[in-house]
């Protein structure tokens, strides 16, 4: 059972009511492209992403930043059933999707460098180790139906 | 890493001139307060706290290191011997926590310079960092 303390919950419902889903989507799910370049492993089908200005300009990758905003959300909104609200997302990044956990994490770093410089001193030691732990609750949730 | 990741890492770190004991004391607060098992390597500190003396002495040394490594970027196992050699065989870091500090630098390099470090900028250093990384693991074993 996951415990948050005051200060957690409102830093991380604090940090995303801040954030523009589209904009931090897209820098980070980009940004994850294109510094840990195995990740493109998984989007086959989203067109070209041969390099840098091509993965920053591609529109797949603009809308599925998005989605993914908007997935972490369903967490932040119910932050102590985090395990039930991914089950079947995880389920489908197991079997369906079939990705590398160990990928979740490279995403979740390249959202907090997003997060980070949208934030700037606000983004304080403190709220940092609230959004880690809060990161780390998600990648845990989303690797619990591999087997 | 290639000559352009080269070229890209010193001419980013050209920025950092002036800031390093800010950036340097950021960046070891964060990675004691975020990843909190970095403490177990300080227990002989008196003060653990971000911002407080210690952490900024060791920021500034961390970061003296980091642009000593940006000067020797064409031979970084041969520049940091010394260093690897001091992390080996006295400090004893596990060297998975090379990658810690620098997720660490580099979350706090997006906080001070949210325009310039762009995703080319990020995987420059990202490649960098872990080279110093590797240089700094050579004398373990």
């Amino acid at each position: 059972m996951v415990v948050w303390t005051d200060f957690e919950r409102t830093a991380i419902q604090d940090i995303f009511s801040k954030i523009d889903y589209a904009v931090v989507g897209q820098a980070a799910f980009s940004r994850c492209l294109i510094v840990y370049p195995w990740t493109k492993r998984y989007f086959g089908g989203f067109g070209n992403l041969y390099n840098a200005a091509a993965i920053t300009s591609n529109p797949r990758v603009a809308s599925h930043g998005k989605v993914i905003m908007e997935a972490l959300e369903k967490a932040v909104k119910d932050m102590d059933n985090i395990k039930a609200t991914y089950a079947e997302l995880s389920a489908l990044h197991s079997e369906k999707l079939q990705v590398d956990p160990d990928n979740f994490m490279l995403l979740g770093h390249c959202l907090t460098i997003v997060v980070a410089s949208q934030l700037g001193k606000a983004f304080t030691p403190e709220v940092h180790a609230a959004f880690q732990k809060f990161l780390a609750v998600v990648v845990s949730s989303l690797r619990k139906q591999y087997y | 890493m290639s000559l352009g990741d080269k070229d890209t890492v010193k001419a980013f770190w050209a920025n950092v001139a002036g800031k390093e004991e800010q950036i340097g004391c950021d960046a070891v607060s964060r990675m004691l307060t975020v990843y909190p098992q970095t403490k177990t390597y300080f227990s002989h500190w008196k003060d653990l706290r971000p911002g407080s003396a210690p952490v900024r002495k060791h920021g500034a040394t961390v970061m003296t290191a980091v642009t000593d490594a940006v000067s020797k970027i064409d031979d970084l196992t041969g520049g940091l011997l010394s260093l690897s050699e001091l992390h080996a065989f006295t400090l004893r870091v596990d060297p998975a926590n090379f990658k810690v500090l620098a997720h660490n630098l580099l979350v706090v390099l997006a906080t001070v310079f949210p325009n310039d470090f762009t995703p080319e900028v990020h995987v420059a250093m990202d490649k960098f960092l872990a080279a110093v990384a590797c240089a700094l693991s050579e004398k373990y074993r």
